[in-house]
């Protein structure tokens, strides 16, 4: 597995090579730093490699156990940490890794947190139809409605959709085609949506289900 | 950082000579089309109602009776597929949009009077 994590700027369009316009989300996903390397044959049991991205100007604001890991390895800190299992490529600890492991045609999985939407009801949150606009209706516009049996079984069943928090939620999209990259502004062009909101940060990575053709 | 990011990435698709045309002007569209692996000019001509938005979001209507029927077509100004656009004609109008066309029909439809005085190299580029 190859992977960066980014920054989501915004979306655009470009025009391909047969002049369609095509919908893009601009990532930034410059240098990231790694930041450890675990191998199977230490103590760690798992191959993996972390990352770090986006520098802190001010490293007393991070943890003092993260500031003690940072200092491990040249004393940079960054605000985002993650860890890639099984990374395909070669890499030490203090090496930048550039957006250019990703080539335009490559297909990525974007992993980022949804918009965060607070408290919903049941008709924003399970799409349920709600009430009756008319014939007299009074009170039952968006309401769900019963939630359960009588005596028997006696309880509400486990997992029944209500209100509550919606949003702000891990979410995968997989499958996404990598447009364009572009080195000197350290940023990849990915075609269609990404979740989240401009400025959130978002875990690319070459994708599960389409793997790049084998490269010899 | 952002912004600047943004207006360089759209910058690089913008088309390298601007068009140059005004609402209320006959203009000849020439279109790419690709079919079965050929590529070959399609020109659409008609009345421009309207060019909005800006930079690569722009775009501009264009008008003409097919068949006694109106047809309208909205070309993105940026579009590589659009090769070019030649002024048949410049018009005269008084308004940057001129929707009220659609309700015309006949003469009542075309009657924009031409603008012989439009020097057509001071028309403002497209962008």
């Amino acid at each position: 597995m190859i992977g960066l994590i980014g920054k989501k700027l915004g979306q655009t369009r470009v025009y391909d090579a047969n002049g369609n316009a095509v919908c893009v989300t601009v990532v930034h996903a410059g240098p990231n730093r790694v930041l450890q390397v675990k191998s199977s044959e230490e103590a760690d049991g798992y191959n993996a490699v972390q990352l770090g991205y986006d520098d802190q100007t001010k490293p007393e604001r991070q943890p003092k156990p993260l500031r003690g890991h940072f200092e491990k390895q040249g004393g940079k800190s960054v605000k985002q940490v993650k860890e890639f299992r099984d990374y395909s490529l070669e890499v030490n600890t203090g090496d930048e890794v550039p957006v250019t492991i990703f080539e335009a045609g490559d297909y990525v999985d974007a992993i980022a947190d949804t918009k965060g939407r607070g408290f919903q009801g049941v008709v924003k949150r399970w799409n349920f139809g709600g009430g009756p606009a008319s014939h007299g209706q009074k009170g039952w516009f968006r309401r769900p409605g019963g939630i359960g049996a009588c005596a028997t079984p006696g309880w509400v069943v486990p997992g029944k959709k209500m209100p509550g928090h919606m949003g702000q939620e891990s979410r995968t999209v997989q499958n996404l085609e990598v447009i364009q990259v572009r080195e000197e502004d350290g940023v990849l062009l990915i075609k269609g949506a990404i979740p989240g909101s401009k400025g959130d940060y978002v875990v690319i990575r070459d994708a599960k289900k389409r793997p790049k053709a084998a490269k010899a | 950082m952002s912004q600047a990011l943004f207006d360089k990435i759209e910058s690089e698709q913008l088309r390298a000579e601007p068009l140059k045309f005004k609402v209320g002007d006959i203009v000849k569209v020439h279109t790419k089309v690709r079919e079965g692996g050929k590529e070959r000019v399609q020109v659409f001509q008609g009345i421009v109602l309207s060019i909005r938005g800006r930079g690569l979001n722009s775009t501009f209507t264009v008008r003409r009776i097919s068949y006694g029927e109106g047809v309208e077509k909205i070309f993105p100004v940026n579009s590589p597929n659009v090769e070019k656009v030649e002024v048949e004609r410049a018009g005269k109008v008084r308004r940057a949009k001129l929707n009220y066309l659609r309700k015309r029909i006949g003469k009542r439809a075309t009657l924009v009077p031409e603008d012989k005085q439009r020097d057509p190299d001071q028309v403002e580029p497209l962008r």
